[in-house]
């Protein structure tokens, strides 16, 4: 073995948050001198290993050496001042400082109590020439591109003798010009032997710098690999946790379209089309995509997180803004210039984030239930108390809300039934378009069986659903068809007619093309 | 399952009417855990206080058809704050706050008396009805500005009111040329100083105000929209709510009340003081909404409540001129009082002083962690 020795070894790290295992028995090893990515879906244990090593969060189980010596970081303060540094997704600095002083906020060199200036701006000089970046260290920050502000992130990082490294998603908001320079930097630091660990969602960009890699699911170690030594599939099959040798499991053709239902022309089935978007895009968030969703279908969308899924719907949704593109709904053109012009259009929504965008905490099951259909209503055409109480407690016992207790703030709920909570505001409208945005992450077993058995129940009874899921399988089992996403693009649309396979789904997310 | 009866709310009618004995028990233990019983308590505890302060405080009388006494006194003065409460209410139910009531107040008095002093005869009907017509409007004019700055230009609302709150005042003092306009009109004077059927005018109409608040938001769906919008204004956004309508709708109704409770103030005293007329009313406002149980975080808000915050602050004001408190010190007096009934409603406020009081339920939780922690240990 000719490796040099860990500068980071974390021995079994377990970490729970209340009700989750956020990491269970995790190894991880971070070698002088290497770009090592850190791979996992969402909720796999990545930030959180990230956290346990920058000292964010203490670890429950386990242990960590730096360097060959056991420590315990109580803060993030006491893992920089051991050369742990790190570069947040989010760039946290100050815009209207300059250069110099957001290098060295909080840590300038002082005499006599007073700051020496020319000190601090030769020492942000010096660490911005480093990363081979020419800028006027007197210059605020704000006047200069993301990709400087990364650069300068970084060279804060680095001004505290870093030996560690750790860029959370540092790629995020840079276009292709300016992460090939943050990779030229990422090149030469690692040759100058620091170690630094590496997280994007983006494949391309993990295969282009990354030297080694650590693949997280569901909180536990899959696997360390080099990265020249696992192909793009493999990693993605690891990632998602199905085996690709694996043939497709024979259950899933129960609920399946008896023909294919070829791009419009339907042989057999009669699929007219309910939402057509053609060319719909948003600069930023979703490239121009050409999508059409008919009646009594369920359309999936498989992809890794930040491909573009959630984009694509809130489009169709009018929860943002399209720059191109059109969309037809029933073979009309219309402008969906809203959430609310959406909801005319019979189109529903259930986000991703049921929490943040999708209930309001505070109010009761009841309340969250009417929301939509007050709202369609206006403020003065109250919805009679009697037709609340039959629409509630119909949807209630149909979904198996538990507890059956329309006046129960909602935020005392467990996840699968705020889902159903959320699943029946939008059911009591009747929508054309059902837009289900990962309907069963985060609850049990069972509420996403009963999910899975009422998505397939409506598209039989004509609704039109367009379901997004970043499990493959029950992508599969529920969609008639299935559009493929891959860095914000629509990269294949492939019909469920029984020969679709999960490996095949995960060679287009990782390929890019249909195989 | 039994059917389940909703929670009394609050501005709705009396849920329960009529009841047995049995439930009448279970009826005052679920009051004890109400959410408006703390105010209710403490409104109580200081009207005691006044009672044993002053001879004959609870004493109501009939002089010349109009009702007299330290209870009608109280809610007398409280009714404008009673009206500014209301609206700072539902604003802060929201998820906002309106720093600039308190120059609303003064606006709307100043217009009103300028356009009274300006009348031939100040005792003309239709004269003073143009006035509060004129003074309401412009009210209602400033709140739906800052129901714009708010809605559509996104700008937070503690600051897009600070700009009126401080930019009020002058407009004030232009409205009455840095004077203090005094006027004599006996119409005009019945709006916060007359009576009507033997109850207080100013009585009746924030009476009619809160009715209506409470009708619009609760027999309407206003008050689930407003609630919707302060609890998650991306989630109401979602649902199809027109939040920026609500906030406009809501910083108008705002406007409105601090109108009428500025035309109340100025006809109390039959003048318009554009420099002290509603100073300070915001920050008693607030108190008595946060008082009354609406959370400055938006959300949940209870009407009632509020009208109970504003009763408590008023009788707090009486009670300190009625215990003689020297003057210099009641601000900080009523501060104190404040302080202390925020406090007593905070529950972390109350686990914390429950688990200093009691040392063995805080061993005995350190102990249980310890406890749960060894086995942590021995598996890692």
């Amino acid at each position: 073995m000719t490796e040099p020795e860990p500068i980071v070894r974390m021995r079994g790290i377990g970490k729970y948050f209340p009700g989750v295992k956020a990491l269970d028995g995790v190894d991880f090893r971070l070698l002088p001198g290497e770009v090592h990515a850190l791979m996992g879906e969402n909720g796999a244990g990545k930030s959180t290993l990230i956290k346990v090593l920058t000292g964010v969060h203490p670890a429950d189980e386990g242990e960590i050496e730096l360097a060959g010596r056991p420590v315990a970081f109580s803060s993030p303060l006491a893992a920089q001042r051991a050369g742990i540094s790190t570069v947040y997704q989010e760039i946290n600095l100050c815009p209207n400082l300059s250069v110099a002083e957001n290098i060295v906020a909080g840590r300038q060199r002082r005499r006599f109590g007073f700051i020496r200036w020319r000190e601090v701006r030769r020492r942000a000089a010096e660490l911005m020439a480093r990363l081979d970046v020419d800028v006027d260290v007197s210059a605020p920050l704000a006047a200069y591109s993301p990709a400087v502000q990364q650069m300068v992130a970084i060279a804060r990082a680095l001004d505290i003798d870093a030996r560690v490294l750790v860029l959370d998603e540092p790629t995020s908001s840079l276009d292709a010009g300016e992460v090939e320079r943050l990779f030229g930097v990422m090149r030469r630091l690692r040759d100058e032997g620091i170690a630094i660990l590496f997280v994007s969602h983006f494949l391309d960009q993990v295969y282009a710098i990354a030297d080694r890699m650590t693949i997280l699911r569901d909180g536990r170690l899959v696997g360390e690999y080099r990265t020249s030594e696992l192909s793009q599939v493999e990693l993605v099959a690891k990632m998602v946790g199905r085996d690709i040798e694996r043939p497709a499991a024979p259950a899933r053709a129960r609920r399946r379209p008896e023909n294919g239902t070829g791009n419009g022309n339907g042989n057999g089935r009669s699929a007219r089309p309910l939402v057509e978007a053609e060319g719909l895009g948003r600069s930023g968030a979703i490239n121009p995509f050409t999508l059409t969703i008919p009646e009594g279908e369920v359309v999936g969308l498989a992809g890794l997180l930040g491909s573009g899924r959630t984009e694509l719907a809130r489009l169709l949704f009018g929860a943002d803004h399209a720059d191109t593109g059109t969309v037809r709904v029933g073979g009309e053109t219309v402008h969906l210039r809203s959430p609310r012009a959406a909801i005319r259009h019979r189109i529903a929504f259930c986000p991703e984030n049921r929490r943040a965008d999708g209930l309001v905490d505070d109010l009761s099951v009841r309340e969250n239930i009417v929301l939509a259909m007050q709202a369609a209503r206006g403020w003065s055409r109250p919805l009679p108390r009697r037709r609340q109480d039959e629409l509630v407690e119909r949807f209630i016992s149909a979904l198996d809300i538990r507890p059956a207790d329309p006046d129960r703030p909602v935020r005392t709920l467990s996840g699968g039934n705020q889902q159903k909570v959320l699943l029946a505001r939008w059911l009591i409208m009747e929508p054309r378009l059902l837009i289900l945005d990962e309907p069963t992450r985060g609850i049990d077993v069972g509420a996403k069986a009963e999910i899975e058995r009422l998505v397939a129940e409506l598209s039989a009874q004509g609704m039109a659903v367009l379901f997004i899921s970043a499990e493959l399988e029950e992508v599969l089992r529920l969609s008639h068809r299935v559009g493929v996403l891959r860095d914000r693009t629509l990269v294949a649309r492939l019909d469920n007619d029984g020969s679709l396979t999960t490996d095949a789904l995960m060679r287009a997310i990782a390929s890019g093309a249909a195989s | 399952m039994t059917p389940i009866s909703s929670p009394p709310r609050a501005g709705g009618p009396a849920a329960a009417a009529g009841t047995p004995r049995a439930t009448l028990r279970s009826a005052l233990g679920a009051a004890a855990r109400h959410r408006l019983a703390w105010p209710c308590l403490v409104l109580l505890a200081l009207l005691g206080l006044n009672v044993v302060l002053t001879d004959g405080f609870l004493a109501v009388e009939l002089k010349q058809g109009h009702l007299y006494g330290g209870l009608v006194d109280i809610a007398r003065f409280g009714a404008p704050l009673i009206l500014v409460s209301l609206g700072m209410t539902l604003v802060i139910a929201t998820g906002g706050i309106d720093l600039s009531v308190g120059s609303v107040v003064a606006i709307a008095g100043a217009l009103a008396c300028l356009h009274i002093s300006g009348l031939e005869n100040q005792n003309s009907v239709p004269g003073v009805l143009a006035a509060v017509g004129l003074a309401l409007g412009l009210a209602v004019l400033l709140g739906v500005w800052n129901g714009v700055l708010v809605a559509v230009g996104g700008i937070q609302p503690i600051i897009a009111t600070l700009v009126l709150m401080v930019a009020g005042r002058g407009v004030a003092q232009l409205i009455t040329d840095g004077q203090i306009i005094t006027i004599n009109s006996a119409p005009y004077k019945l709006i916060g100083g007359g009576y009507w059927l033997t109850l207080p005018f100013c009585l009746i109409v924030a009476a009619v105000i809160t009715a209506l608040a409470a009708l619009l938001t609760r027999r309407l769906a206003l008050g689930l929209f407003i609630e919707s919008v302060g609890g998650n204004a991306e989630a109401s956004r979602l649902s199809g709510i027109r939040a920026r309508g609500v906030l406009i709708v809501v910083y108008a109704f705002c406007g409105l009340c601090a109108g009428i409770a500025g035309l109340m103030i100025s006809s109390n005293v039959s003048s318009a003081d554009g420099n002290n007329a509603g100073l300070w009313i915001e920050l008693d406002a607030i108190l008595a909404v946060v008082i009354g149980g609406t959370a400055l975080s938006g959300g949940r808000f209870s009407l009632a409540g509020t009208v109970l915050g504003a009763l408590i602050i008023q009788t707090l004001t009486t009670t300190i001129y009625a215990i003689g408190v020297p003057p210099e010190t009641t601000l900080l007096f009523k501060a104190l009082v404040v302080t202390a009934v925020c406090l007593i409603q905070s529950p972390a406020f109350r686990r914390r002083v429950f688990r200093r009081r009691g040392p063995r339920g805080g061993a005995a939780t350190a102990e249980a962690r310890r406890v749960r922690d060894v086995p942590e240990e021995v598996t890692s």
